[in-house]
Protein backbone atom coordinates (compact mmCIF):
# COMPACT_ATOMS: atom_id res chain seq x y z
CA UNK A 1 0.00 0.00 0.00
CA UNK A 2 1.26 3.49 -0.74
CA UNK A 3 1.30 6.49 1.29
CA UNK A 4 -1.91 7.82 -1.47
CA UNK A 5 -3.69 5.16 -1.54
CA UNK A 6 -4.79 6.23 2.84
CA UNK A 7 -6.31 9.34 0.71
CA UNK A 8 -7.28 8.62 -2.67
CA UNK A 9 -8.70 4.85 -1.45
CA UNK A 10 -11.17 6.81 1.53
CA UNK A 11 -11.98 9.48 -1.73
CA UNK A 12 -13.01 6.56 -4.44
CA UNK A 13 -16.33 8.14 -6.08
CA UNK A 14 -16.81 4.69 -6.99
CA UNK A 15 -17.16 3.57 -3.30
CA UNK A 16 -19.09 6.66 -2.68
CA UNK A 17 -21.60 5.58 -4.76
CA UNK A 18 -21.66 1.89 -3.80
CA UNK A 19 -21.76 3.09 -0.23
CA UNK A 20 -24.99 5.53 -1.45
CA UNK A 21 -26.31 2.40 -3.31
CA UNK A 22 -26.26 -0.31 -0.11
CA UNK A 23 -27.60 2.99 2.35
CA UNK A 24 -30.64 3.31 0.05
CA UNK A 25 -31.55 -0.14 0.10
CA UNK A 26 -31.32 -0.18 4.38
CA UNK A 27 -32.94 3.01 4.84
CA UNK A 28 -36.28 1.68 2.86
CA UNK A 29 -36.60 -0.55 6.77
CA UNK A 30 -35.75 2.35 9.20
CA UNK A 31 -39.00 2.76 11.80
CA UNK A 32 -38.22 6.28 11.57
CA UNK A 33 -35.53 8.96 9.75
CA UNK A 34 -32.10 8.92 11.33
CA UNK A 35 -31.16 12.47 12.42
CA UNK A 36 -27.57 11.82 12.92
CA UNK A 37 -25.40 14.75 14.92
CA UNK A 38 -21.89 14.39 13.30
CA UNK A 39 -20.37 15.13 16.79
CA UNK A 40 -17.21 17.18 15.05
CA UNK A 41 -16.60 19.54 12.50
CA UNK A 42 -14.15 18.04 10.66
CA UNK A 43 -17.15 15.89 9.26
CA UNK A 44 -19.53 18.54 9.16
CA UNK A 45 -16.73 20.16 6.36
CA UNK A 46 -16.09 16.12 4.60
CA UNK A 47 -20.41 16.18 4.38
CA UNK A 48 -20.89 19.23 2.36
CA UNK A 49 -17.34 19.54 0.77
CA UNK A 50 -18.23 16.04 -1.26
CA UNK A 51 -21.89 16.47 -1.72
CA UNK A 52 -22.78 13.36 0.46
CA UNK A 53 -26.08 14.83 1.98
CA UNK A 54 -27.18 15.03 -2.26
CA UNK A 55 -26.61 11.28 -2.45
CA UNK A 56 -28.05 10.34 0.93
CA UNK A 57 -32.17 9.16 1.04
CA UNK A 58 -34.60 11.68 2.66
CA UNK A 59 -34.85 10.03 5.47
CA UNK A 60 -31.46 10.39 6.66
CA UNK A 61 -30.63 14.02 7.90
CA UNK A 62 -27.83 15.57 9.44
CA UNK A 63 -28.03 17.53 12.76
CA UNK A 64 -24.23 19.62 13.15
CA UNK A 65 -22.66 18.77 16.29
CA UNK A 66 -20.45 21.40 18.44
CA UNK A 67 -17.12 19.92 17.90
CA UNK A 68 -15.33 22.74 16.77
CA UNK A 69 -13.20 24.37 19.55
CA UNK A 70 -13.18 27.93 17.90
CA UNK A 71 -17.02 27.63 18.04
CA UNK A 72 -17.77 26.78 21.14
CA UNK A 73 -15.23 29.87 23.08
CA UNK A 74 -16.83 32.51 24.39
CA UNK A 75 -16.45 35.83 23.96
CA UNK A 76 -15.32 36.55 27.66
CA UNK A 77 -12.76 33.61 27.27
CA UNK A 78 -11.59 35.40 23.55
CA UNK A 79 -11.41 38.84 25.63
CA UNK A 80 -8.61 37.33 28.05
CA UNK A 81 -6.41 36.37 25.20
CA UNK A 82 -6.82 40.08 24.18
CA UNK A 83 -6.04 41.18 27.51
CA UNK A 84 -2.91 39.00 28.33
CA UNK A 85 -1.92 39.70 24.71
CA UNK A 86 -2.00 43.67 25.46
CA UNK A 87 0.35 43.36 28.24
CA UNK A 88 3.82 45.07 27.87
CA UNK A 89 6.29 42.20 27.47
CA UNK A 90 4.86 39.69 26.19
CA UNK A 91 4.07 37.46 23.20
CA UNK A 92 0.66 35.65 22.86
CA UNK A 93 0.81 32.18 20.59
CA UNK A 94 -2.03 30.25 19.67
CA UNK A 95 -3.76 28.22 16.68
CA UNK A 96 -5.03 28.24 13.92
CA UNK A 97 -8.39 30.51 13.49
CA UNK A 98 -8.67 31.68 17.11
CA UNK A 99 -6.81 35.06 15.70
CA UNK A 100 -10.03 36.03 13.81
CA UNK A 101 -12.79 34.82 16.30
CA UNK A 102 -14.47 38.46 17.11
CA UNK A 103 -14.25 39.23 20.85
CA UNK A 104 -17.01 42.09 22.67
CA UNK A 105 -14.65 44.53 21.06
CA UNK A 106 -11.83 43.41 19.07
CA UNK A 107 -10.38 39.93 18.09
CA UNK A 108 -6.51 39.04 18.41
CA UNK A 109 -5.95 39.84 14.11
CA UNK A 110 -6.90 43.35 14.90
CA UNK A 111 -4.77 43.59 17.90
CA UNK A 112 -2.09 42.09 16.07
CA UNK A 113 -2.20 45.13 13.70
CA UNK A 114 -2.16 47.95 15.98
CA UNK A 115 1.02 46.45 16.95
CA UNK A 116 0.45 43.33 20.01
CA UNK A 117 3.03 40.47 19.42
CA UNK A 118 0.28 38.01 18.39
CA UNK A 119 1.33 34.70 16.78
CA UNK A 120 -0.90 31.68 15.45
CA UNK A 121 1.31 28.80 15.74
CA UNK A 122 1.66 25.71 13.83
CA UNK A 123 2.84 23.93 16.42
CA UNK A 124 2.59 24.12 20.54
CA UNK A 125 6.13 23.01 20.47
CA UNK A 126 7.22 26.67 18.51
CA UNK A 127 5.83 27.84 21.95
CA UNK A 128 9.79 26.45 22.96
CA UNK A 129 11.13 28.07 20.13
CA UNK A 130 9.87 31.60 20.55
CA UNK A 131 10.25 31.52 24.92
CA UNK A 132 14.06 30.65 24.00
CA UNK A 133 14.53 33.22 20.96
CA UNK A 134 12.77 35.86 23.53
CA UNK A 135 13.95 35.19 27.19
CA UNK A 136 13.41 38.64 28.17
CA UNK A 137 9.25 38.43 27.76
CA UNK A 138 6.37 36.52 29.04
CA UNK A 139 5.05 34.01 26.13
CA UNK A 140 1.48 32.74 27.10
CA UNK A 141 0.54 30.13 24.96
CA UNK A 142 -3.64 30.19 25.04
CA UNK A 143 -4.10 26.64 24.33
CA UNK A 144 -7.81 25.69 22.45
CA UNK A 145 -9.05 22.91 20.95
CA UNK A 146 -10.93 19.12 21.50
CA UNK A 147 -8.63 16.01 23.42
CA UNK A 148 -7.31 15.76 19.85
CA UNK A 149 -5.23 18.49 21.03
CA UNK A 150 -4.84 18.30 24.57
CA UNK A 151 -1.77 16.20 24.70
CA UNK A 152 0.21 18.59 22.53
CA UNK A 153 -0.15 20.96 24.90
CA UNK A 154 0.76 18.88 27.85
CA UNK A 155 4.27 17.70 25.95
CA UNK A 156 4.88 21.50 26.02
CA UNK A 157 4.00 21.87 29.81
CA UNK A 158 5.67 18.58 29.97
CA UNK A 159 8.84 20.33 28.62
CA UNK A 160 8.61 23.53 30.23
CA UNK A 161 8.83 21.67 33.88
CA UNK A 162 11.56 19.80 33.04
CA UNK A 163 13.62 21.94 31.87
CA UNK A 164 12.63 24.63 34.39
CA UNK A 165 11.51 27.46 31.32
CA UNK A 166 10.69 30.45 33.40
CA UNK A 167 9.09 32.58 30.59
CA UNK A 168 6.32 30.38 29.42
CA UNK A 169 2.26 30.70 31.01
CA UNK A 170 -0.79 28.72 30.29
CA UNK A 171 -4.23 29.82 29.48
CA UNK A 172 -5.92 26.21 28.99
CA UNK A 173 -9.24 25.83 27.32
CA UNK A 174 -9.36 22.44 26.08
CA UNK A 175 -12.82 20.86 25.64
CA UNK A 176 -14.05 17.63 26.45
CA UNK A 177 -16.70 16.25 24.35
CA UNK A 178 -18.60 13.32 26.41
CA UNK A 179 -20.24 16.61 28.66
CA UNK A 180 -20.73 18.46 25.47
CA UNK A 181 -22.86 15.50 24.02
CA UNK A 182 -24.88 15.09 27.35
CA UNK A 183 -25.72 18.97 27.18
CA UNK A 184 -27.15 18.48 23.66
CA UNK A 185 -29.19 15.21 23.87
CA UNK A 186 -30.30 15.76 28.16
CA UNK A 187 -33.24 18.83 27.05
CA UNK A 188 -33.75 16.01 24.28
CA UNK A 189 -34.68 19.19 21.88
CA UNK A 190 -32.50 17.76 18.82
CA UNK A 191 -34.34 14.48 18.58
CA UNK A 192 -30.88 13.06 17.96
CA UNK A 193 -31.19 8.77 17.30
CA UNK A 194 -27.76 8.83 15.79
CA UNK A 195 -24.07 9.61 16.11
CA UNK A 196 -20.98 9.97 13.98
CA UNK A 197 -18.06 9.60 16.81
CA UNK A 198 -15.06 12.11 16.15
CA UNK A 199 -12.15 10.41 14.24
CA UNK A 200 -9.15 12.36 15.88
CA UNK A 201 -10.41 12.85 19.33
CA UNK A 202 -11.06 8.90 19.57
CA UNK A 203 -7.45 8.25 18.36
CA UNK A 204 -6.38 9.66 21.53
CA UNK A 205 -9.35 9.12 23.34
CA UNK A 206 -10.31 5.38 22.06
CA UNK A 207 -13.89 4.54 21.21
CA UNK A 208 -14.55 3.79 25.03
CA UNK A 209 -15.50 7.33 26.23
CA UNK A 210 -18.80 7.05 23.94
CA UNK A 211 -20.07 3.65 25.80
CA UNK A 212 -21.88 5.23 28.71
CA UNK A 213 -22.97 7.66 26.18
CA UNK A 214 -24.81 5.08 23.79
CA UNK A 215 -25.67 3.20 26.75
CA UNK A 216 -27.26 6.14 28.39
CA UNK A 217 -29.32 7.34 24.92
CA UNK A 218 -29.50 3.68 23.89
CA UNK A 219 -28.17 5.54 20.48
CA UNK A 220 -25.57 3.70 18.27
CA UNK A 221 -22.40 5.85 17.83
CA UNK A 222 -20.23 5.07 14.95
CA UNK A 223 -16.33 6.40 15.18
CA UNK A 224 -15.70 7.78 11.71
CA UNK A 225 -12.83 8.78 9.85
CA UNK A 226 -12.96 11.99 8.09
CA UNK A 227 -12.66 10.97 4.65
CA UNK A 228 -15.80 10.84 2.49
CA UNK A 229 -15.96 6.76 1.80
CA UNK A 230 -15.54 6.84 6.07
CA UNK A 231 -18.64 8.94 6.72
CA UNK A 232 -20.79 7.33 4.10
CA UNK A 233 -19.73 3.32 5.58
CA UNK A 234 -20.54 4.99 8.93
CA UNK A 235 -23.34 6.36 7.89
CA UNK A 236 -24.64 2.27 6.59
CA UNK A 237 -23.09 1.15 10.11
CA UNK A 238 -25.23 3.25 11.87
CA UNK A 239 -28.51 2.40 9.70
CA UNK A 240 -27.37 -1.48 9.96
CA UNK A 241 -27.73 -0.72 14.13
CA UNK A 242 -31.13 0.96 13.95
CA UNK A 243 -32.61 -1.91 11.40
CA UNK A 244 -31.62 -4.60 14.23
CA UNK A 245 -32.88 -2.23 17.04
CA UNK A 246 -28.93 -2.26 18.15
CA UNK A 247 -27.31 0.78 20.35
CA UNK A 248 -23.74 0.29 20.10
CA UNK A 249 -20.55 1.79 19.90
CA UNK A 250 -18.75 0.72 17.00
CA UNK A 251 -15.38 1.28 14.87
CA UNK A 252 -15.40 2.08 11.41
CA UNK A 253 -12.14 4.57 11.70
CA UNK A 254 -10.40 0.98 12.66
CA UNK A 255 -6.95 2.12 10.87
CA UNK A 256 -6.44 4.63 13.26
CA UNK A 257 -8.71 4.02 16.00
CA UNK A 258 -9.01 1.78 18.81
CA UNK A 259 -10.60 0.99 21.95
CA UNK A 260 -8.27 2.27 24.46
CA UNK A 261 -6.82 5.10 22.43
CA UNK A 262 -3.50 6.40 23.02
CA UNK A 263 -2.32 5.97 26.66
CA UNK A 264 0.42 7.71 26.62
CA UNK A 265 -1.13 10.73 25.43
CA UNK A 266 -3.72 9.81 27.92
CA UNK A 267 -1.42 9.75 30.67
CA UNK A 268 0.64 13.23 30.00
CA UNK A 269 -2.74 14.79 30.02
CA UNK A 270 -3.39 13.58 33.69
CA UNK A 271 -0.63 14.49 35.43
CA UNK A 272 -0.90 17.86 34.21
CA UNK A 273 -4.43 18.76 33.91
CA UNK A 274 -7.38 18.06 35.66
CA UNK A 275 -11.66 18.42 35.27
CA UNK A 276 -12.50 22.11 36.05
CA UNK A 277 -16.13 22.36 37.85
CA UNK A 278 -17.54 24.66 35.26
CA UNK A 279 -16.98 26.25 31.64
CA UNK A 280 -19.21 28.20 29.48
CA UNK A 281 -19.71 26.97 25.93
CA UNK A 282 -20.69 29.68 23.24
CA UNK A 283 -24.35 29.73 22.38
CA UNK A 284 -24.88 26.50 24.87
CA UNK A 285 -24.05 28.03 28.61
CA UNK A 286 -22.18 26.42 31.56
CA UNK A 287 -21.61 22.94 30.81
CA UNK A 288 -20.29 21.00 34.15
CA UNK A 289 -17.15 19.30 34.02
CA UNK A 290 -16.78 20.39 30.41
CA UNK A 291 -13.32 21.51 29.97
CA UNK A 292 -9.94 20.74 31.59
CA UNK A 293 -7.24 23.04 33.38
CA UNK A 294 -3.63 23.66 35.05
CA UNK A 295 -3.33 21.03 38.09
CA UNK A 296 -3.02 23.22 41.50
CA UNK A 297 0.62 22.31 41.87
CA UNK A 298 1.52 23.84 38.62
CA UNK A 299 -0.29 27.06 39.31
CA UNK A 300 2.45 28.55 39.02
CA UNK A 301 2.31 28.05 35.29
CA UNK A 302 -1.43 29.27 35.09
CA UNK A 303 -1.81 32.42 33.30
CA UNK A 304 -5.58 32.96 34.50
CA UNK A 305 -4.15 32.43 37.99
CA UNK A 306 -1.29 34.83 37.87
CA UNK A 307 -3.13 37.51 35.52
CA UNK A 308 -6.73 37.19 37.28
CA UNK A 309 -6.49 40.86 38.07
CA UNK A 310 -6.83 41.84 34.19
CA UNK A 311 -9.28 39.27 33.19
CA UNK A 312 -13.02 39.57 33.45
CA UNK A 313 -15.50 36.43 33.93
CA UNK A 314 -18.50 38.58 33.19
CA UNK A 315 -20.59 36.63 30.75
CA UNK A 316 -20.75 38.17 27.18
CA UNK A 317 -23.22 37.11 25.15
CA UNK A 318 -23.20 36.47 20.97
CA UNK A 319 -24.75 39.32 19.04
CA UNK A 320 -28.30 39.33 19.11
CA UNK A 321 -29.05 38.24 15.26
CA UNK A 322 -26.39 35.40 15.58
CA UNK A 323 -27.87 32.16 16.13
CA UNK A 324 -24.53 30.16 16.32
CA UNK A 325 -25.52 29.52 19.72
CA UNK A 326 -28.89 27.37 18.36
CA UNK A 327 -26.70 25.80 15.54
CA UNK A 328 -24.29 24.36 18.28
CA UNK A 329 -27.33 22.87 20.00
CA UNK A 330 -28.41 20.81 16.47
CA UNK A 331 -31.98 23.42 16.70
CA UNK A 332 -31.07 25.42 13.51
CA UNK A 333 -29.10 25.17 10.27
CA UNK A 334 -27.27 28.12 9.24
CA UNK A 335 -29.94 29.34 6.47
CA UNK A 336 -32.37 29.76 9.11
CA UNK A 337 -30.01 32.75 10.81
CA UNK A 338 -30.94 36.23 9.10
CA UNK A 339 -27.30 37.08 8.75
CA UNK A 340 -26.26 34.12 7.20
CA UNK A 341 -23.61 35.19 4.09
CA UNK A 342 -25.50 39.02 4.03
CA UNK A 343 -24.02 40.69 7.02
CA UNK A 344 -21.73 37.53 8.21
CA UNK A 345 -19.43 36.42 5.83
CA UNK A 346 -16.03 34.47 6.51
CA UNK A 347 -14.19 37.91 5.63
CA UNK A 348 -16.05 39.35 8.24
CA UNK A 349 -17.89 37.18 10.33
CA UNK A 350 -20.05 38.25 12.85
CA UNK A 351 -20.40 34.92 15.01
CA UNK A 352 -17.41 32.31 15.42
CA UNK A 353 -19.71 29.23 13.04
CA UNK A 354 -18.57 31.49 10.55
CA UNK A 355 -14.70 31.43 11.41
CA UNK A 356 -13.19 28.19 11.40
CA UNK A 357 -13.10 25.85 8.75
CA UNK A 358 -15.42 23.62 10.80
CA UNK A 359 -18.05 25.93 11.75
CA UNK A 360 -21.33 24.81 10.24
CA UNK A 361 -21.91 28.47 8.62
CA UNK A 362 -18.61 28.28 7.05
CA UNK A 363 -18.97 24.93 5.40
CA UNK A 364 -22.68 25.75 4.08
CA UNK A 365 -21.44 29.31 2.75
CA UNK A 366 -18.35 27.28 0.72
CA UNK A 367 -20.15 24.64 -0.38
CA UNK A 368 -23.20 26.44 -1.27
CA UNK A 369 -26.60 26.47 -0.38
CA UNK A 370 -28.51 23.33 0.69
CA UNK A 371 -31.73 22.27 1.46
CA UNK A 372 -32.37 20.49 5.00
CA UNK A 373 -36.14 20.24 4.59
CA UNK B 1 -8.46 21.80 14.55
CA UNK B 2 -8.70 18.12 15.01
CA UNK B 3 -7.54 17.22 11.19
CA UNK B 4 -4.86 15.24 10.76
CA UNK B 5 -2.60 14.02 7.79
CA UNK B 6 -0.93 10.67 6.98
CA UNK B 7 2.50 10.78 6.41
CA UNK B 8 5.54 8.46 5.94
CA UNK B 9 8.44 8.28 8.32
CA UNK B 10 11.67 9.09 6.36
CA UNK B 11 13.99 9.98 8.94
CA UNK B 12 14.49 10.11 13.20
CA UNK B 13 16.77 11.79 15.08
CA UNK B 14 18.43 11.32 17.97
CA UNK B 15 15.99 13.92 19.61
CA UNK B 16 13.23 11.75 18.78
CA UNK B 17 11.91 13.72 16.40
CA UNK B 18 10.92 12.22 12.78
CA UNK B 19 11.26 13.98 9.29
CA UNK B 20 7.79 12.58 7.47
CA UNK B 21 6.76 12.64 3.79
CA UNK B 22 3.35 13.94 3.74
CA UNK B 23 2.82 13.67 -0.44
CA UNK B 24 5.54 15.31 -1.23
CA UNK B 25 5.88 17.87 1.59
CA UNK B 26 8.65 17.04 4.00
CA UNK B 27 8.04 18.13 8.00
CA UNK B 28 9.59 17.57 11.38
CA UNK B 29 7.44 16.11 13.99
CA UNK B 30 7.86 14.88 17.31
CA UNK B 31 7.42 11.23 18.71
CA UNK B 32 7.08 12.20 22.05
CA UNK B 33 3.46 11.01 21.96
CA UNK B 34 3.97 7.78 20.80
CA UNK B 35 3.95 4.83 22.94
CA UNK B 36 4.97 2.29 20.18
CA UNK B 37 8.23 1.98 18.64
CA UNK B 38 8.20 3.89 15.27
CA UNK B 39 9.92 2.94 12.58
CA UNK B 40 11.20 4.43 9.03
CA UNK B 41 8.53 3.86 6.31
CA UNK B 42 5.55 3.40 9.02
CA UNK B 43 2.68 5.70 8.08
CA UNK B 44 1.38 7.80 11.16
CA UNK B 45 -1.18 10.85 11.88
CA UNK B 46 0.27 14.00 12.42
CA UNK B 47 -1.55 16.60 14.39
CA UNK B 48 -0.34 20.09 15.18
CA UNK B 49 3.89 19.28 14.87
CA UNK B 50 2.99 15.56 16.86
CA UNK B 51 2.55 12.15 16.04
CA UNK B 52 -0.53 11.06 17.09
CA UNK B 53 -0.61 7.55 16.41
CA UNK B 54 0.42 4.59 13.13
CA UNK B 55 -2.14 3.77 10.99
CA UNK B 56 -2.29 -0.12 11.23
CA UNK B 57 -1.50 -0.69 7.15
CA UNK B 58 -3.27 -4.01 7.48
CA UNK B 59 -6.76 -2.67 9.09
CA UNK B 60 -6.59 -0.01 6.13
CA UNK B 61 -5.65 -2.68 3.38
CA UNK B 62 -8.25 -5.07 4.55
CA UNK B 63 -10.85 -1.58 4.34
CA UNK B 64 -10.32 -1.14 0.69
CA UNK B 65 -10.30 -4.12 -0.11
CA UNK B 66 -14.01 -4.56 0.79
CA UNK B 67 -14.77 -1.54 -0.93
CA UNK B 68 -12.81 -2.93 -3.87
CA UNK B 69 -15.17 -5.88 -3.85
CA UNK B 70 -18.43 -4.13 -3.32
CA UNK B 71 -17.35 -1.69 -6.44
CA UNK B 72 -17.14 -4.86 -8.44
CA UNK B 73 -20.40 -6.48 -6.97
CA UNK B 74 -22.12 -3.26 -7.80
CA UNK B 75 -21.26 -2.86 -11.33
CA UNK B 76 -21.70 -6.53 -11.89
CA UNK B 77 -25.28 -5.76 -10.88
CA UNK B 78 -25.53 -3.10 -13.15
CA UNK B 79 -24.13 -4.90 -16.38
CA UNK B 80 -26.56 -7.63 -15.98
Amino acid sequence: MELKDLYEGFRNPQTIKSFASEIAKEAESLAEPLRVMEVCGGHTHTIMKYGLLQILPKNIKFVHGPGCPVCIMPKERIDHAISLAKMDNTILCTLGDMIRVPGSYSSLALERAKGADIRALYSPLDVIKISKENSNKNVIFFAIGFETTTPMTAAVIDYVVKNRISNVYFHINHVLVPPAVRAIMNPRKAKINAFIGPSHVSVITGSKIYEPLSDEYKTPIVVSGFEPVDVMEAILLLVKQKNVGKAEVEIEYKRSVTRDGNIKAQELIEKYLEVRGHFRWRGIGDIPESALKLKNEYSYLDAEILFKDRLSNEEIDDHKQCICGTILQGLAYPQDCKVFAKVCTPSNPLGSCMVSDEGACNAYYRYGSIDNE
Amino acid sequence: MCLSIPSKVEKIDENNMATVDTMGVKRDISLDLMADDVQIGDYILIHVGFAMNKIDKEEAEQSLRVYEEMVEAMQTQEDS
